[in-house]
């Protein structure tokens, strides 16, 4: 059976609540309040309590999911991890961009 | 289904305790991560690694395993009539062994209740092309789905997924509900393709931006010229300014890949200047009057230095 389906993209024009973002990350809401509070998580905005994040946040916080489960890590650890692929994916990007403006063979 | 030796995968011996099972899946969690390593193969072997791990670390799960004998890996094979029963955990009658993989033999131990669906992860690469215009992926995965009894088997599974134009390298998106099926009232999981571009003969895509070799002549370098460039909608013409040097980019704005939103990235034309390989006998003449009465100095800022 095919079916035409729904696709979100996860980007920084979707916004989604902590709720979602416990319902499809797998992380608890304390973990998630945690990583917001210690920086490694985004909050688009904290207006009367109500976190909100970018969509883009998904895909973050489903990372330290699966770094809690597949390495034990606590939210300490998460949030360290968190923040060192966050910057390699910095320079991955900035390396990608440079080389693109490289002529090619 | 072909028998999977999970005490191969982590390394350690058929009798090893579960503190050297765990010291063995750290190490190898460490090395082939998919969020932590780079290593070809990783994500494969990683995903080995961590199906041993889940069925060797708890006890029920090992005994089970256990109990199938050891086999030579990758042997084609069938659990014994009763092994489902006497290890199945659920209660569940009789197992079909049909259309399973060996993992899945294991992965519902222990369940009790409603249980959400797997989330599934799948790479997809779209040409420059088709980021542009957008396109229809139509993809067939194989997921494990479970009956009323918890009875599993691998289905395969047809997603048809429009993507709209604008993605860009890295473009995640997520489609509920698509992944695997919930059991006992849990809610489907989710299928996330993660976007990545094909490499392109004539673009090299960074964001929505688009960088496009463009060669001259020396000629046309330096007098300037009016040029046909290739985009990804059609042609448009180009003035080259004189006295354009290589590496200077000239912008074609909003000629890039477009965005979700509105708006597109932007063309760049990165200048090259590209000389025959060979001369005829007038353009060597020409040329080497070209160097005698020529007073342009490429090297002006190398005098003075490094004396």
């Amino acid at each position: 059976m095919t079916v035409e389906t729904e696709v979100l993209w996860l980007d920084e024009h979707r916004v989604v609540s902590l709720r979602e973002l416990v319902e499809i990350s797998g992380l608890r809401e304390a973990e998630l309040l945690e990583l917001v509070h210690s920086g490694a998580l985004p909050v688009r905005d904290a207006a009367r309590g109500e976190y909100s994040f970018s969509a883009r946040v998904v895909t973050v916080a489903r990372t330290a999911c699966r770094l809690r489960d597949d390495f034990e890590l606590d939210t300490r650890g998460m949030g360290v991890a968190l923040k060192l692929l966050e910057r390699v994916r910095d320079l991955e990007e900035e390396i990608a961009r440079l080389r693109a403006q490289l002529p090619g063979s | 289904m072909k028998y999977t030796d999970y005490y191969a995968a982590l390394g350690v011996e058929r009798g090893a305790s579960a503190d050297e099972i765990k010291k063995a899946y750290r190490r190898l969690a460490q090395k082939y991560h998919p969020d932590v390593s780079k290593e070809p193969g990783a994500e494969t072997k990683f995903k080995e690694v961590a199906e041993a791990y889940q069925t060797l670390k708890d006890p029920e799960k090992r005994a089970a395993y256990d109990a199938l004998g050891s086999r030579p890996q990758g042997e084609e094979f069938r659990p014994p009539p009763d092994w489902a029963r006497q290890h199945g955990g659920n209660g569940s009658e009789q197992f079909s062994f049909d259309d399973v993989d060996f993992a899945d033999l294991f992965s519902r131990f222990g369940a009790r209740g409603a249980m959400p669906g797997r989330d599934f992860e799948v790479p997809v690469e779209i040409s420059i092309e088709d980021a542009f215009r957008g396109t229809t992926l139509s993809l067939s995965l194989s997921m494990p789905e479970y009956d009323a009894n918890g009875r599993v088997r691998r289905v395969p599974h047809a997603v048809k997924a429009r993507i709209a134009a604008g993605a860009v390298d890295g473009q995640r998106l997520r489609l509920p509900g698509k992944g695997g099926k919930g059991f006992q009232g849990g809610r489907d999981g989710d299928l996330y393709l993660d976007i990545s571009l094909k490499p392109h003969q004539l673009y090299r895509a960074t964001g929505h931006d688009l960088y496009l070799d463009l060669p001259l002549s020396p000629s046309e370098a330096a007098l300037g010229a009016s040029l046909e460039i290739p985009t990804l909608a059609g042609p448009v013409s180009l003035k080259v300014p004189a006295g354009t040097s290589s590496g200077r980019k000239l912008r074609l704005s909003g000629r890039g890949l477009p965005k979700p939103r509105g708006g597109a990235g932007d063309l760049f034309a990165v200048a090259q200047i590209v000389v025959p390989a060979g001369l005829s006998e007038q353009e060597r003449e020409l040329y080497q009057r070209l160097a005698e009465s020529g007073s342009f100095e490429p090297r002006r800022h190398f005098r003075g230095e490094g004396a």
